[in-house]
């Protein structure tokens, strides 16, 4: 890759860009795609909308993993809404990297190919309804944490994204919350399938924020374009003083010996996570890496006499219309 | 007339309804669970939306009427069964669907087919069912129908699209609609608790909805370059098919993951 500060001040018609550019950041103005871009900022949007977008959709395997099985019709009903949501919020981000000039389809390759990246959240196994209840609760509230400050996103179409997708990520996380709250209230079985639930995943749904800031590697830059207004840690101590007293309101505990309440920062002390598991499943070795990416290469192959079906009619029938006129 | 032969003959009529009420809620409920087992499987992420969007549409007609199935029954028995026991409480041979909904997706063809020849079934119910004389048999149906005129919508482009498309897809089209034909003689059969609700103004005779299916489902396969199948209805053993409670195999495994957490913590609120 070559260094873009240097092949964009070759011009000096590119350094006026540049300097446009800029300006529109440091007043904390939108970029939209008619405007001038350097080729950096692009490519870091497109990266990070994709596996935005990609987590969208691998996400929804964890959560149906349940819809078939869900006990009672009206969760199975709140279920499907949710999994369709976010297939919903994957159209909307596919859509929004399109304007930066990559479709699609050429993305869901990258994807399938393992070149481009998911949250790595999604590799760990749902094992008990409680697990669509944790989700909801705590990887949907990470992502609410996250996307929030996304809605000020300096890239226009981005930030308007986030707009639509976090107002309903708020309800994902309010459904997985009282799931979880049902089940605490419920038999002894249902208790203890809750509490086992919140302790499997309390840990990975504080990775999501990403490794600390001394080892964050595109952090820096994408805060000095407006991209991302907050550091992993800041959204991460967040995240943990949003979720201690819902825990508390649920009535279960968190698996944290370090989590306390410390005055003289007016946060909540937590523990670190376990930053070796967190490249592990990184590098491909999580639970479900491998059967996440199976899914949907089975379902993109199985697809794929559909899609060309679709577009030889479309074909077809646009000859037809002309031999018609 | 008596008033002791007046309410027997309500509790007959009301009897028959909560049968129908039950048949109908059954055909809903398993048509939205196949659908449901395709979330995150779809040929590409608008399918996924629409497929969720349709399993919702009928679950939510399967809750309406299968709750109103239980308060009937409630009347009768003195006993309630919410939406729930109905689902996740009844075993395989108390199930009133018809076979088509339970058929397994055993490729997107086939969704579309049992779609396409379901919606268009609901959809000529539906329509009947807007003006029965029963107050919340109608009001169902009157929702319902829009929702309906969309799914047939949907699936009838489908038809179309995978008809007249490629080899591969026209190919695939004609054998699902042929493997799903010979279950769709069942949506127009009639016995003794369709003709009472029918007599009473309150359900449709089956047979009776069948020319106007019959005429919509033609204008389509003929817009895909499809034939009508030419393969007679199943039977079952003794005439008997889903309406009686004897399913096809599949149903089983389907009735087994669908009710298994919800039967492993007896009395539990979820
Ligand atoms: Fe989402
Ligand atoms: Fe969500």
């Amino acid at each position: 890759m070559t260094d873009p500060g240097t092949d964009e001040a070759a011009h000096p018609q590119d350094e006026a860009r540049q300097r446009r550019f800029d300006g529109m950041i440091a007043a904390d103005e939108r970029i939209e795609p008619r405007d001038w871009m350097p080729d950096a900022y692009r490519r870091t949007l497109i990266r990070q909308i994709a596996q935005h977008a990609h987590s969208e959709i691998i996400g929804m395997q964890p959560e149906g993993n349940w819809i078939t099985r869900a006990p009672s019709l009206r969760r199975k009903a709140v279920l499907i809404a949710k999994v369709q949501d976010e297939a919903g919020h994957g159209l909307y981000l596919y859509s929004a990297a399109e304007t930066l000039g990559v479709g699609r389809d050429e993305l869901l390759d990258l994807l399938h190919q393992g070149r481009q990246r998911y949250s790595s959240i999604f590799n760990y196994p749902t094992v008990t309804w409680a697990d669509v209840g944790a989700i909801g609760w705590l990887v949907d509230g990470a992502a609410i944490t996250n996307q929030v400050p996304l809605c000020r996103c300096s890239y226009g179409p981005y930030a308007r994204a986030m707009v639509r997708i976090c107002k309903e990520e708020s309800f994902h996380q309010r459904q997985g919350f009282d799931i979880l709250y049902t089940l605490a209230r419920g038999t002894d079985g249902q208790r203890r399938m809750a509490q086992e639930s919140v302790d499997r995943w309390y840990w990975p749904s504080l990775m999501m924020f990403g490794p600390p800031d001394s080892e964050s590697t595109h952090s820096e830059q994408s805060m000095a374009w407006n991209i991302k207004r907050f550091s992993n840690d800041e959204l991460r101590q967040r995240f943990v003083d949003m979720i201690v007293p819902q825990a508390e309101a649920l009535g279960l505990t968190l698996p944290d010996p370090a989590l306390a309440w410390s005055a003289e920062r007016g946060h909540y002390d937590f523990g670190t996570p376990d930053w070796d598991e967190f490249m592990q499943v990184l590098k491909g070795n999580g639970p479900c890496n491998r059967q996440r990416l199976e899914h949907r290469r089975t379902a993109h192959e199985e697809g794929a006499w559909v899609r060309e079906a679709a577009r030889a009619h479309a074909a077809k029938s646009r000859a037809r219309e002309r031999a018609a006129a | 007339m008596s008033g002791r032969e007046n309410g027997s003959a309500s509790a007959e009529r009301d009897t028959a309804l909560a049968a129908y009420a039950l048949r109908l809620g059954d055909d809903a409920l398993v048509a939205s669970h196949r659908l449901a087992e395709l979330a995150a499987r779809g040929p590409q992420l608008e399918e996924d939306v629409a497929l969720a969007n349709i399993s919702l549409d009928l679950l939510g007609q399967a809750r309406s009427l299968l709750t109103y199935a239980g308060s009937l029954e409630e009347r009768l028995t003195g006993v309630l069964r919410t939406e729930d026991d109905l689902a996740y409480l009844r075993d395989e041979d108390q199930f009133a669907n018809c076979r088509l909904v339970e058929l397994p997706n055993t490729d997107f063809a086939f969704t579309v087919a049992r779609q396409f020849l379901f919606s268009a079934y609901q959809f000529e119910l539906y329509t009947a069912l807007a003006g029965s004389a029963d107050g919340t048999l109608a009001g169902i149906a009157g929702k319902a129908v829009k929702e309906v005129a969309y799914h047939r919508d949907h699936a009838s482009g489908w038809t179309v699209r995978l008809g007249d498309g490629t080899e591969e897809s026209s190919e695939r089209m004609a054998a699902a609609l042929e493997a799903a034909w010979p279950y769709t003689g069942e949506l127009f059969a009639s016995d003794p608790v369709f003709r009472a609700v029918a007599g009473a103004g309150f359900g449709a005779d089956p047979p009776e909805l069948r020319p106007a299916w019959d005429a919509f489902v033609d204008g389509v396969l003929a817009e895909a370059g499809l034939a009508r199948p030419e393969v007679p209805p199943i039977t079952g053993p003794a005439g008997m098919g889903g309406r009686q409670g004897v399913h096809t195999e599949a149903f089983g495994y389907l009735l087994a993951e669908m009710q298994h957490l919800h039967r492993s913590h007896p009395g539990a609120a979820w």
